[in-house]
């Protein structure tokens, strides 16, 4: 019993993370249609700026934990929702209005250029940071000696994860922004005959997903302890999965779905065999997909007329 | 980086000519990652085969011609390793120190046996370059499933009647690193309570370090490279775990503890001994400090190559690759690296692995006479 609740600590961390990635890929999809590959390297890049502010503010002397955290995490937000910004302006824009591939495919080219100028730029090899948050707490020791450990980072991720879900519920379900965002994704000719500045929503969106993968590269360096060039594509590629897997396109099934891949994978090593963690959580993806096509929270797509 | 590496084959091929011009010469080559991300390794060859050189002249050269070097640079890449090989071996060269990666090593080894040259490799570990019975292949470096054995070794001695758990990454280095382990440790009869794979590039090992706990296991072997073992390391202890962690040379990287932090203390792993600190190299390496070089890492082992080559063809009285091989495989050789015997296959006989322990500040240190 001990050993499932530390495997479903360990499973809903991890879980946490994807979701947080996941939530950048089903806005973009709910509202342009299409599906944003670079992603996972923005959230790379997300993570690289994070520990770049981190450097520096080290090197200026600071020492309050809280108050570091605090700068990272809002510098990170706001250099990484530009770059996502400016991947939407130079390489979705132009190609709105032309075939359905063909934003795709820059997408995946942008994928390329975002992880070989990182890898030029900040090198191949890993970039790691000495502990930043420690200690932790134990919950329950069992009369084997199993004990239940809950670290301190691993609180801080749930946390953050849970708070930004609900500001982002809230935003996209109570604000001017998020009706618009809502508006565009039913309609675009109608949103925009209606008064709504269609390309400026949609460069909202990017940015907003750009600032969540943002904060989950934060989490990531904190809870890893490292970055490095590569790290987007495998975690991108499991976002997605997740964004899919909850139904793409909403909101709550990106979290869902995130937990749900985190969750499988962790169990399926814990009660089977590591090697073939991957293969079960996309088994069990597969699987869904066939009884629910359109994911766990998805609604069926309602052809347009 | 195209052009970088053009610079550095022109760079190489120019060497290769201004040292033809000694026609009457024996010229004699040294090949490894001069370019590239390796290139401090390639560096190290480079400056031991020069030293090497250069002392065997001075001693009456070989055979009562003196030696010419050519340095040659593959970039730690298989293709430009191989289409080196064929120009050193349509050069006539008898006799190459080199390649440094395995896997350039391996490839080139092909066209040295086609080309009648023989290969001393100082540094390349995998098993695969002499198990695939060439003639012209030996080696001055250990083999990976000999630190297997020393890690087993160590094991037995000091954790005998523990728990232990044995992790590989599935890559030909760390599944064979781990294998062999396995293997020494069930053949001095401990079997180990868990044996699992990962994937390399991973993050996230919590489901691993959770059931280690599970197991109270005591020692984790983790046949892999220093990343993932410091990430599982860094797991371990987040989830207050006191399991020590054991690994093979690819954690005698700094990396290794600027991953893990001061957490890293107590690390284990096998390496080979410092060469600069036997007794046999002290000389060479007073003569290398005299010219400002610190004769780090593959240099002595390079120099100590060059030395059995020249050992032999002293022996055999001929320089043909064929003969030098035969004589060097059934003699003894003085180097600086000590006696090194050969067996059949081209790998020596002493078995050149010691225990190193990472300590809170960032070193590891040889754990000497106590440990293994």
């Amino acid at each position: 019993m001990d050993y499932f609740a530390q495997q479903l600590i360990n499973g809903l961390v991890l879980g946490s993370i994807y979701g947080l990635i996941a939530i950048g890929y089903t806005m973009v999809y709910g509202i342009v249609g299409m599906i944003n590959f670079a992603h996972g390297d923005i959230f790379m890049i997300g993570g690289f700026i994070a520990l770049i502010t981190f450097l520096i503010l080290i090197s200026f002397g600071l020492t309050a934990v809280p108050l570091i955290l605090l700068i990272v995490l809002l510098v990170s937000m706001a250099i990484t929702a530009l770059y996502g910004w400016t991947v939407e302006r130079i390489a979705y824009r132009p190609l709105r209005h032309s075939f359905r591939l063909a934003p795709m495919l820059s997408a995946i080219g942008m994928s390329f250029v975002l992880t070989n100028y990182s890898q030029v730029a900040q090198g191949a090899r890993v970039k790691p940071i000495p502990p930043l948050i420690t200690g932790g707490h134990t919950l329950h020791e069992s009369a084997d000696g199993f004990v239940i450990q809950l670290s301190n980072i691993q609180i801080v991720v749930v946390i953050t994860t849970v708070v930004l879900l609900a500001i982002f519920t809230w935003l996209v379900s109570r604000t001017r922004l998020g009706r618009d965002m809502r508006a565009c994704e039913q309609d675009q000719t109608m949103a925009a005959l209606l008064g709504v500045d269609v390309d400026r929503t949609i460069s909202m969106t990017f940015v907003i997903g750009a600032a969540l993968a943002a904060v989950a590269g934060l989490m990531y360096l904190l809870y890893y302890g490292l970055v490095d060039f590569f790290m987007g594509f495998v975690a991108g590629i499991k976002a997605f999965t997740a964004a899919v897997l909850g139904g793409i396109g909403s909101l709550p099934g990106a979290m869902l779905g995130g937990l749900a891949i985190g969750l499988i994978e962790t169990f399926w090593s814990a009660y089977f065999s590591v090697e073939y963690k991957d293969v079960a959580a996309f088994s069990i993806l597969i699987v869904v997909l066939i009884f629910l096509p359109t994911g766990l929270l998805g609604r069926p797509e309602v052809e347009k007329v | 980086m195209k052009s970088l590496k053009l610079i550095g084959l022109a760079f190489g091929a120019s060497i290769a000519l201004s040292s033809a011009a000694f026609a009457q010469d024996v010229t004699i080559a040294v090949a490894g990652p001069m370019t590239g991300g390796e290139s401090a390794f390639g560096r190290q060859m480079k400056n031991g085969a020069e030293m090497a050189v250069a002392d065997l002249n001075a001693a009456g050269g070989v055979g009562g011609k003196k030696l010419a070097l050519s340095v040659n640079d593959d970039a730690c890449d298989p293709k430009q390793a191989r289409s080196i090989a064929e120009k050193i071996a349509g050069a006539k060269i008898p006799f190459v120190a080199g390649h440094f990666c395995s896997s350039s090593s391996i490839p080139a080894s092909e066209a040295y046996a086609d080309g009648n040259v023989l290969q001393i490799t100082p540094a390349s570990t995998n098993p695969l370059f002499t198990e695939r019975k060439l003639w012209n292949v030996a080696r001055v470096c250990g083999r990976d499933d000999q630190q297997g054995l020393i890690a087993a070794q160590y094991i037995g001695k000091n954790f005998k009647g523990k728990n232990i758990a044995i992790l590989n990454d599935k890559t030909t280095y760390g599944k064979g690193l781990a294998d062999e382990t396995k293997k020494a440790l069930n053949k001095a009869g401990i079997t180990e309570k868990m044996y699992e794979s990962y994937n390399k590039g991973d993050k996230d090992f919590n489901a691993i370090v959770s059931r280690l706990k599970k197991d109270n296991i005591d020692l984790v072997y983790v046949g892999g490279y220093h990343q993932e073992a410091g990430l599982i390391l860094r797991q371990m202890r987040d989830q207050g775990l006191k399991t020590v962690l054991m690994s093979g040379d690819a954690l005698a990287d700094k990396e290794y503890a600027s991953i893990t932090g001061p957490a890293g203390e107590g690390t284990l792993f096998t390496f080979g001994p410092d060469p600069r600190n036997k007794p046999t190299a002290k000389k060479i390496v007073e003569a290398f400090k005299a010219k400002g070089i610190d004769p780090e890492g593959y240099t002595l082992y390079t120099y100590a190559a060059m030395q059995v080559w020249s050992q032999a063809v002293k022996k055999a009285g001929t320089t043909d690759a064929k003969k030098v091989m035969e004589t060097m495989k059934a003699g003894k050789w003085d180097t600086v690296l000590g006696p090194i015997e050969y067996d059949a296959k081209g790998d020596i006989k002493q078995i050149d692995y010691v225990v190193y322990k990472w300590d809170a500040k960032g070193n590891y240190a040889e754990l000497g006479a106590k440990g293994s």
